[in-house]
């Protein structure tokens, strides 16, 4: 009996202080980089699937290093990220006016509920076919495509923001001689920053997503043509590279949005 | 009988506009055949009120909840408008919410991401006065007792200084009238005291008017040169009465005091209890 209550102390972790998120942060990783090592290992090992054995992380890291070290990581993120950032960008311009009005008119939301909600439950990849006929280049429309998916979380995020905003706000600019303008300027943009930010981050993990199904499109450029050709060329090394450096990328971009929020967030936790 | 009053107020109101220019201060207000509705099918809530306020008069609506009064406030403002009759503010109709007559109101309403100077240099800043936030936002801090405050971000203060936040916002861009919409109902009895005693201090320094909106028998003996007493369902003027004590009785604590407490609360439980009991406006007695 006395073993088994034991055995709880034995295998209590240490108490790691301030270090304790950037430690268990390590070990996620090095969990997550022991199962992959597993899992090659166990492809490796079987007659059927020894052909991928360059997925492992081994192969798959040094040749990581090679392109970074070559530009080619740069050279096929680059149009990747112009096109998420041009897709983004147009969901911006769409999404938040329209979140605006819709979270102040409720008459408009009422009108645009249904129809938005429909349109959002649309996979933007269903899109393709029109995007590719209505658009002259494939650019444009992989751009269209993301911005389809990205607009339905800010122009959301944007819409809930504006009705949370304390109307005593609104008021007592009024009575202090606001005009439209510094409504819209001095209180309703930097009530609802935050909310739009966070449209913003959601939308970003959903473009990121969509961006390299999109990219198998006819583009010779970009990580999803990356994954494609690397996959016609059986060279699964730069294949496991190239999704290495998806997820850096996109893990990058979350955590730039994150730091975004935490500095526009004027909420202050402690009181 | 009302048009006569009618007639009488805008004539008065017209002599009193000509003494407004001589010496600017304390706006003076106008109240004339006001009726409101929410919707046309309810009652109305406000039911043909009259009254004048003389340029720095402080004044208090007393009434339950219910009754109006808040309403009748946002009318006074120009944030609602009225579906009847009219309110003029030395001698124009009001029409717009303007920086001259600001609204105060129960919560501080600070803008969370400022600091406290800048909340306090928006009247300013909206009406294309921002060469007078240098020296027009320190005064104020200073006049709500906040000068050390200034860099401090709005939510780091206490309710009550919060609250003296907003006062100071009100008065920046240098109001003729101030309208309190139970300002400090939700402060603790010490810290809206102080704030009753300093925010009718600074209305008689500056020579504004005043007009608060209270359930409070207290605050209006604290605060008002005179109260009017309002009835519910729909709200008219019940009562008109002056509050005759010296700034030293507002205090508190003496017989004066005492006196004028338990009567005003006389009045003020005869009206609540009427209910719908109409009653004669006291509009004659101006």
């Amino acid at each position: 009996m006395s073993a088994l209550a034991d055995i709880p102390a034995l295998f209590s972790l240490p108490r790691l202080g301030r270090a304790r998120g950037a430690v268990n942060a390590a070990l996620g990783i090095g969990l997550l980089l022991a199962l992959w090592w597993v899992g090659g290992w166990i492809v490796a090992n079987n007659d059927d699937l020894f052909a991928f054995a360059d997925f492992a992380p081994a192969p798959t890291l040094a040749r990581l290093w090679d392109m970074i070290v070559t530009g080619e990581v740069l050279d096929m993120s680059g149009p990747s990220l112009m096109r998420v950032g041009l897709g983004l960008n147009y969901a911006v311009i769409i999404g938040v006016p329209v979140g605006i009005i819709i979270g102040r008119m409720k008459r408009v939301n009422e009108v645009a509920n249904v129809p938005f909600q429909f349109l959002r439950m649309i996979s933007p990849l269903a899109w393709m076919p029109i995007a590719v006929m209505a658009f002259d280049t494939w650019d444009g429309a992989i751009i269209f495509l993301i911005t389809m998916a990205a607009v339905w979380p800010i122009l959301f995020s944007t819409a809930g923001g504006v009705r949370r905003i304390d109307p005593a706000w609104l008021k007592v600019a009024r009575n202090l001689g606001a005009n439209p303008f510094h409504m819209l300027f001095v209180v309703i943009l930097p009530a609802i920053a935050v909310d739009v930010l966070s449209g913003i981050r959601l939308a970003l993990g959903v473009a990121w997503v969509v961006l390299v199904p999109a990219e198998y499109l006819g583009v010779t450029s970009g990580l999803g043509y990356a994954i494609n050709d690397a996959r016609d060329t059986l060279d699964y090394a730069r294949l496991g590279a190239t999704v290495v450096v998806i997820g850096l990328i996109g893990f990058t971009l979350d955590y730039l949005c994150m730091m975004a929020i935490k500095k526009f967030n004027w909420l202050r936790e402690d009181h | 009988m009302t048009s006569r009053a009618a007639i009488a107020t805008t004539a008065d109101t017209k002599a009193q506009a000509e003494a407004h220019k001589i010496a600017p201060r304390g706006a003076h207000i106008a109240v004339m055949g006001l009726s409101h509705a929410y919707r046309k099918a309810d009652g109305p809530v406000l039911d043909d009120i009259n009254f004048e306020v003389r340029p720095g008069e402080v004044m208090a609506l007393l009434g339950r909840s219910g009754c109006g009064k808040s309403t009748l406030l946002h009318m006074l403002s120009g944030l609602t408008l009225p579906s009847q009759g009219e309110v003029a503010i030395n001698g124009n109709t009001v029409r717009d919410p303007s920086p001259k007559w600001v609204m105060m109101f129960q919560a501080p309403s600070l803008y969370p991401w400022m600091t406290v100077a800048q909340n306090a240099a928006l009247g300013l800043r909206f009406t294309r006065r921002g060469d007078e936030i240098a020296k027009r936002v320190p005064e104020v801090l200073g006049l709500v007792d906040l000068a050390n405050f200034a860099d401090r971000n709005a939510q780091e203060l206490s309710g009550g200084q919060q609250q003296r936040v907003a006062l100071a916002r009100s008065l920046a861009p240098s109001p003729e009238l101030l309208l309190l919409d139970e300002p400090f109902s939700a402060l603790d009895a010490f810290t809206r005291r102080a704030l009753q005693k300093d925010v009718r201090k600074i209305a008689k320094d500056l020579g504004l008017t005043l007009v608060i909106v209270t359930h409070d028998v207290g605050e209006a003996v604290r605060m008002a040169d005179r109260v009017l007493v309002l009835d519910a369902n729909p709200g008219r003027i019940a009562e008109d009465t002056m509050i005759a004590l010296t700034e030293e009785e507002r205090n508190g604590g003496n017989e004066a005091f005492q006196k004028e407490h338990s009567r005003l609360m006389g009045v003020y439980s005869d009206v609540a209890d009427m209910g719908d009991t109409p009653t004669e406006n006291d509009f004659a007695q101006l």
